[in-house]
């Protein structure tokens, strides 16, 4: 269930457990299906208002959609703000559009502002890309979905006739009406199996064949290109039963990002937070959190279990940064001064459990970071494991203001107390 | 007994020649486990150095099972062909002996390689599957002990707790806590985190019931999936001694996301606090901080009549 799990934390984050993913734009994945053979819509991607109008006119369709191009779902439901002064734009991340007029007008509206969906937090997305796209005749739209459910260590194929409304709400009222399907990975999706799904959705005659056809060639797309999720809602059936992607979301699993060199084409650095690159770069997994204490610690589950217990003792974690099982000073460094360029940080906790780190490494590094960066506030070193004693025979010998803790309780209990006492 | 691996169980590595398998395979041999050789293709017949001693190296997994009789492997390989790697040990251990264990450390594997690699163990019910991007398995022994991973063995002392987790570090803290009140480990099983791995948290609860030499349980888990809610319902009909639980992730903020369809699959959300709801619904005593592992695990020994 990879994706409900990173649902809970910005996308692409690397928490061990969530796997990273990587997502994609509407537009780069409906090009993706077309290349594998599932239908989509003629559209064109463009980064202005003039590129807009154009598509418009290359595109010759009377009723085109005019669609924001941001890696967050609620696009439709969402509202426009400036940038300038936060101000309301528009309601509506992806708009009908009746003529070149309204090309023009929704176009204006919607690129270089701010979109806020459900999805994208208050703060927002800024959108540098369109997708327009031709109408079609829809007779009904339908939800379908491809991923890998960790339960059951298989592709979930999941499909429903509630279409276009949310997904979630259809979940936990109508159960009955998601229809799940899993695939084995040695015998591939079976025929039977995408037929009975789209009796299930009630599909007959060549609709039914259109999707069973789609469906083969998702899945085939799915394995081939290392996805983590395939999400088409709505899938609808036109007017002359063909069954059209309306909607693409696609994330891939970033730890096959070594087989997929194209990827590198795809990838949208603006959809990432600047920090979060940079840290991903130097091997660290850094995520930027509201609070007031800077926590760096050696471990996902023990950096969020950190995070946790400083909370426990009235503490706001500034961020969650896992360094990684073998860190160096200098990672250690890069660590510091990342925690440090959030002006919120009033303090700081280093909660580290050597393992194959030892902990005399990690007290050198702490002191090298310190001096060379000047820290202000006041620091809590928790160290454990390998050369502990060498560790912290290191830090009591230096000059520098540096709290020890024994375990994480009095560390986190430490750092709450020094900051509440700066306030006063 | 312990869980799975005995203090003497002869052990491969896989990988053996690479920096990060020479040196693991280098700190397993001072720990005291009983390596009994390696495995990296193209690199048969020679030799790797290991605190002083020379160990060999076998091009293929089915030769050195059969030349040495193991009991387990673990993988050291790097992430493309790791999944390769695991279904070789899982195909020569249900050839050759019908049974084994496989440790995969490696961190970063694509989840299609895994769901493929699970399946293939799967279909050989005598091969057990420990990970991948875990700490691994270590049973502590009088004097040294069996250690197959990363963690660091010194902290660890033979004893009568079994310990089970999602995390790495978490682990080892779980371990110091049970050392803070003088207690031991049997067993300490990190299962890893991804999201599709081999064995999970109900086969070890089971295995720790089962097994004489545990006496209590310690399980830590993470936020994400439901596989913590589902061993804590087992739990409650299955498992009569004591078990201790924490969950990290508490304070995980739910942000920015993309799609639905996760969301879907089982209902819950995965959160922390779901988590604990369900240990505590299945009379696992819980610490909202890993520092108080020890003194909860201390009540609960107390309680079953063990200290």
């Amino acid at each position: 269930m990879q994706k409900s799990v990173s649902a809970l934390f910005k996308g692409g984050v690397h928490f061990p457990q969530f796997g990273g993913n990587m997502n994609i734009h509407e537009y780069q994945g409906k090009a993706l299906f077309e290349k594998h053979g599932v239908n989509v819509l003629k559209g064109v991607h463009c980064t202005s208002v003039q590129g807009a109008l154009d598509a418009y006119d290359n595109l010759n369709s009377k009723v085109v959609a005019v669609k924001s191009q941001i890696h967050a779902g609620g696009r439709g439901k969402g509202t426009l703000y400036s940038p300038e002064d936060r101000s309301l734009v528009m309601e509506g991340g992806v708009k009908i559009a009746f003529s070149k007029e309204d090309v023009e007008k929704y176009a204006t509206n919607i690129l270089g502002n701010i979109l806020v969906t459900i999805q994208t937090g208050e703060e927002g997305k800024v959108v540098n890309n369109l997708y327009i796209e031709s109408g079609c005749d829809i007779a009904h739209e339908y939800y379908l979905a491809l991923l890998v459910d960790r339960e059951a260590k298989s592709v979930l194929i999941m499909a429903s006739t509630e279409g276009g409304v949310d997904i979630e709400e259809v979940a936990e009222h109508t159960p009955e009406l998601l229809h799940k399907v899993h695939v084995d990975p040695n015998a591939g999706l079976l025929g039977y199996q995408a037929r009975d799904l789209a009796l299930n959705l009630g599909l007959k005659g060549a609709a039914h064949k259109s999707f069973v056809k789609m469906l083969g060639k998702l899945y085939n797309m799915f394995v081939s290109n290392d996805c983590a999720m395939v999400e088409i809602n709505p899938l609808v059936r036109t007017g002359d039963d063909e069954m059209v992607a309306l909607d693409a979301k696609i994330g891939f699993d970033e730890n096959a990002s070594f087989r997929h060199k194209e990827w590198e084409d795809v990838r949208d650095l603006s959809e990432e937070e600047d920090v979060e690159i940079r840290a991903k770069e130097t091997g660290l997994s850094y995520v930027k959190l509201d609070g007031n204490i800077g926590c760096l610690v050696n471990g996902a589950g023990l950096a969020m279990a950190t995070m946790d217990v400083i909370k426990l003792y009235g503490g706001e974690p500034a961020n969650f940064l896992d360094v990684g099982g073998g860190a160096n000073e200098e990672q250690v460094k890069t660590a510091f001064s990342i925690i440090l360029e959030d002006p919120n940080v009033k303090g700081i906790l280093v909660n580290i459990f050597g393992g194959i780190m030892r902990c005399d490494i990690i007290a050198r590094g702490v002191i090298a970071a310190t001096e060379s960066l000047g820290l202000e506030v006041p620091l809590v070193v928790r160290l454990a494991g390998t050369n502990v004693e060498e560790g912290k025979a290191i830090l009591a010998a230096s000059e520098l203001n540096i709290y020890p803790a024994d375990d994480l309780a009095e560390g986190s209990q430490k750092i709450v107390e020094l900051i509440s006492g700066g306030d006063e | 007994m312990a869980v799975w691996i005995q203090e003497d169980a002869k052990v491969l590595v896989q990988g053996i020649t690479g920096k990060q398998g020479k040196f693991h395979a280098d700190k397993m041999v001072e720990y005291g486990t009983n390596i009994v050789g390696g495995c990296t293709p193209g690199k048969g017949g020679m030799t790797v150095e290991l605190q002083g001693k020379e160990f060999p190296v076998w091009d293929s997994m089915f030769d050195a099972i059969k030349d040495t009789d193991a009991d387990a492997t673990v993988i050291y390989v790097p992430p493309p062909f790791a999944a390769e790697a695991i279904m070789e040990a899982a195909d020569a251990f249900d050839s050759i002996k019908g049974e084994g264990v496989v440790v995969c450390i490696t961190e970063g594997i694509p989840t299609l390689d895994m769901v493929k690699a699970v399946s293939f163990v799967n279909n050989r019910p005598g091969v057990r599957l420990i990970g991948p991007n875990c700490p691994g398995i270590i049973t502590p022994g009088e004097s040294g002990g069996a250690k197959l991973g990363i963690m660091p063995g010194h902290i660890h002392a033979k004893g009568r707790i079994g310990i089970v987790s999602k995390s790495g570090t978490l682990t080892y803290e779980a371990v110091a806590q049970t050392m803070s009140i003088d207690e031991g480990q049997s067993t300490c099983i990190g299962i890893g985190g991804d999201p599709v791995n081999g064995t999970g948290f109900i086969e070890c609860l089971a295995a720790f019931e089962s097994d004489e030499q545990t006496e209590a349980i310690v399980m830590i888990g993470e936020i994400g999936g439901n596989a913590e809610q589902e061993a804590a319902a087992w739990a409650a009909e299955n498992v009569t001694k004591p078990i201790v639980g924490f969950v990290a992730g508490a304070t995980a903020p739910p942000g920015k996301r993309m799609g639905h369809a996760g969301a879907i699959i089982s209902g819950g959300k995965g959160t922390a606090e779901e988590k604990f709801a369900a240990f505590e619904a299945a009379g696992i005593a819980c610490a909202r901080d890993p520092s108080e592992l020890g003194s909860v695990l201390l009540e609960s020994l107390k309680k079953a009549g063990l200290r």
